[in-house]
């Protein structure tokens, strides 16, 4: 799963022989619409630049009990950026009253005290805020927004009423070298857990991915700072680094194996074992519009299609380690090969293994100062442009 | 927030995590910022007793109320405080 950390989840099972997986996540990803455009962008590379076809108010709340009856327990309220949806307040208070953990992913943008107030009243738990830079002009730069003070100031915001915190800073090669500047900031604001999460490189990333992917050289240095910061303040923060999986050499499993743990449903209520599926061509989307969640996890072609191992090709088919990554990502296994059962490219057993490495001997030159014309930001003009050019 | 003494500090559930019977998973769980814990049967007892401000004697003693054939009971639960401390699924009831 993209630009995220939440492969690590344990699996869990509910007894069921047909299909023992629960949905422990649902990302609801209530709209494209988004005031930022980071050409690192998760989302689509086509993004549709009207909002008529989203999910109304009663359906995402039908989409939330649903969810819950198949044991979705955590539940991500993503976008776009989910402040842009009226009903914010309205799905948290229902998703609660089902029994979900509320996560709310944001850049910040539109985000308010009197709103931090009334979505901690109607049950949310955590607030994820996302920076884009360590200070102002960076920030500003990759965001495509002057917002550097304003997420400082929700950031204390939200720790000062109580609710759980988390930042995110997504990284890349223009800006590894401020994630001690980062910690500091972090630290400064009180923040007890911070998400350094290098670009995985599908969508706008892929798409950039010669201006963003690091060298190793920037990575280590990165990893250094970071764990003599960890020593320096043991018990206060907590500090993930999410490190580029180019840099393996075996691929890590997509979305903790596909159709295990995951379920993403799109504005327009399509259902994805994970944020970039729509990357593969050829595979059907069901739609919660026309059938229930349960029979999309439990027998749709797109969630058994790649579930388990049957589905392999070799090397994966006979490796064996194949049940340890599942043979990786299947977004990247087509971006990279042309073919979603290849085995990920990341893995160096994989014949394919050449792409990932060319792409990763190129990035060893030092940084250069970045040209933000050489970057595609992600917005509908953009999205536009492209699938013209498709 | 996970600086206090258990032995002589009143103590309460982290009101940011979310405990809650799940049906799928038949357990208890105890849900925080995007993820989760499974609960074992005694766990639980003693997690649903921090849903309200809490001692160490009281719980000890409410528990071998409800389990009198329990051995090492109160050894058990003392240990299991002091880890949920350091996991901070409990804090100090001022907090």
């Amino acid at each position: 799963m993209p630009n995220d950390k939440h492969g690590s989840s344990p699996q869990t099972t509910n007894g069921n022989p047909e299909n023992p997986y629960i949905p422990m996540w649902l990302l609801a990803e209530l709209t494209y619409a988004c005031p930022v455009q980071c050409p690192y962008c998760s989302n689509p590379l086509a993004l549709s630049a009207s909002r008529k076809n989203e999910l109304s108010t009663q359906e995402w709340i039908t989409v939330l009990r649903q969810a819950r009856k198949l044991g979705a327990v955590q539940l991500g309220f993503s976008g776009g950026e989910p402040l842009v949806r009226t009903d914010l307040e309205e799905l948290i208070t229902e998703a609660r009253s089902l029994g979900f953990y509320c996560n709310l992913i944001t850049s910040s943008i539109g985000l308010t005290s009197e709103k931090i107030a009334i979505f901690k009243q109607a049950g949310l738990g955590h607030i994820q805020i996302s920076f884009q830079g360590s200070n102002r002009e960076s920030n500003k730069l990759f965001g495509g927004t002057d917002s550097f003070e304003h997420k400082v100031a929700m950031t204390k915001e939200v720790i000062r009423q109580d609710l759980a915190l988390g930042l995110n800073f997504v990284l890349h090669r223009h800006n590894l070298h401020q994630v001690g500047e980062f910690l500091a900031m972090a630290e400064s604001v009180g923040a007890e857990f911070v998400e350094l999460a290098n670009c995985q490189y599908y969508g706008w990333a892929l798409h950039n991915r010669e201006h963003l992917l690091p060298s190793q050289e920037q990575l280590v240095e990165a990893e250094r700072v970071t764990n003599e910061f960890r020593d320096q303040h043991q018990g206060k923060m907590e500090v993930f680094f999410v490190a580029p999986d180019y840099y393996d050499n075996r691929p890590k499993k997509c979305s903790n194996g596909w159709g295990t743990t995951f379920i993403t449903v799109t504005p327009e209520g399509d259902v994805l074992p994970c944020q970039s599926a729509k990357v593969i061509p050829d595979l059907e989307f069901p739609n919660v519009r026309d059938y229930d969640l349960k029979t999309i996890w439990q027998t749709s072609k797109l969630f058994t299609g790649f579930r388990g191992t049957d589905w392999m090709i070799e090397p994966c088919k006979s490796c064996p380690e194949k049940e340890i990554d599942l043979g990786g990502c299947r977004c990247q296994a087509f971006l990279l090969t042309g073919n979603a059962l290849n085995a990920d490219p990341v893995c160096d057993l994989s014949p394919f293994h050449h792409k990932v490495t060319e792409a990763t001997e190129a990035a060893q030159s030092a940084p250069e100062v970045v040209e933000s014309k050489a970057l595609l930001f992600r917005n509908t003009a953009n999205a536009k442009t492209l699938s013209a050019d498709q | 927030m996970t600086d206090f003494d258990i032995e002589t500090t009143a103590f309460k559930l982290n009101p940011q995590y979310q405990f809650q019977w799940e049906e799928a998973q038949q357990c208890h769980v105890l849900l925080y910022p995007e993820g989760l814990i499974k609960m074992s049967v005694s766990a639980a007892e003693i997690i649903q007793r921090c849903q309200q401000t809490a001692t160490l004697d009281g719980l000890i003693n409410e528990l071998n109320q409800a389990f009198p054939d329990a051995e090492g009971l109160a050894e058990d639960v003392r240990e299991f405080l002091q880890d949920a401390q350091r996991q901070a699924w409990i804090v100090a009831a001022n907090d």
